[in-house]
């Protein structure tokens, strides 16, 4: 229950701070990543501004043996920069990049994003299950 | 205020929720994981977690637009271009196991390489997109 309840309160934090931020405005992210044209560099105050509380966060699981609701901290990554990383990333911001919309702010825009943001959704979590047999087919090719 | 001032304070609110989802909850804040591991099941052993996570990320929002009347939204009319998108979104992100929360957030404030090449790659895919698409394309 404890779980569910902080699950549900940083879920709506998060939520907000997309919100505030203007990450759920596709005008501003893809104005972010238009470097060519007209740039809007808000969104190097969200991502250094997130990064702050969290770079502390890490650190204090340092100093700490778990999290307070008893699960051990996640341990770095094991794994390599590989293909899918790579593939997968390019994938991702080409998407990013032609609709102003990753899955954080998709989710929280969801309620006004209208038929477009509903739809966006849905397509997302198709792509979601289809994932794991195309990163089969593309090993087996390479 | 200033925009960048808003990007900042909303920024500071995203860091501090994935601070506390990793010091209490023990867990990293990723949207795309967070929901992939429902789509495809293989978070069966938190569902409750993840619905509850979810549930607040689209709840909140909702309340506090209705609440200050309404929010500035720009998604495309084009929907095959959205679908298109979502489709890219959903599959690089379970690909590179991350998106711009888990990835950006998370990995580059504990200074992953995996964060850190995965950030770098998906911004340059996206400057690209929006080049191709908005000036060559003038699509969105």
């Amino acid at each position: 229950m404890k779980r569910n309840l902080v699950s549900f309160a940083t879920g709506g934090l998060f939520g907000l701070g997309l919100l505030v931020s203007g990450m759920t405005d596709t005008r501003k992210v893809i104005g972010w990543l238009d470097v060519f044209g007209d740039w809007d560099p808000t969104l190097a105050f969200v991502l250094g501004g997130a990064i702050i509380p969290m770079a502390v966060a890490w650190y204090v699981t340092r100093t700490r043996e778990a999290s307070v609701l008893g699960r051990a901290f996640p341990a770095p990554p094991t794994r390599e920069i590989d293909t899918n990383l790579i593939a997968g990333s390019v994938l991702f911001g080409a998407g990013w990049g032609m609709a102003g919309l990753c899955p954080g702010p998709a989710m929280a825009s969801l309620s006004w994003g209208g038929l477009g943001g509903i739809a966006f959704f849905v397509a997302m979590c198709v792509g979601m299950l289809g994932a794991p047999r195309f990163t089969a087919a593309l090993s087996a090719r390479i | 205020m200033g925009d960048w001032a808003m990007g900042l304070a909303g920024g500071l609110m995203i860091g501090c929720a994935a601070a506390v989802y990793l010091l209490v909850s023990g867990r990293v804040m990723g949207a795309s994981g967070i929901l992939g591991g429902l789509v495809d099941g293989t978070g069966r052993a938190t569902v409750a977690e993840r619905l509850s996570f979810i549930a607040g990320l689209v709840g909140v929002p909702a309340v506090a637009v209705l609440l200050t009347g309404g929010a500035q939204t720009h998604i495309t009319a084009n929907l095959g271009l959205v679908i298109a998108a979502g489709l890219l979104v959903g599959l690089g992100t379970r690909m590179a196991n991350g998106c711009t929360s888990g990835h950006g957030v998370c990995g580059i404030s504990r200074l992953s390489a995996r964060g850190i090449i995965a950030t770098l790659c998906y911004l340059a895919a996206g400057g690209v997109t929006v080049l191709i698409f908005k000036h060559l394309l003038g699509l969105t």
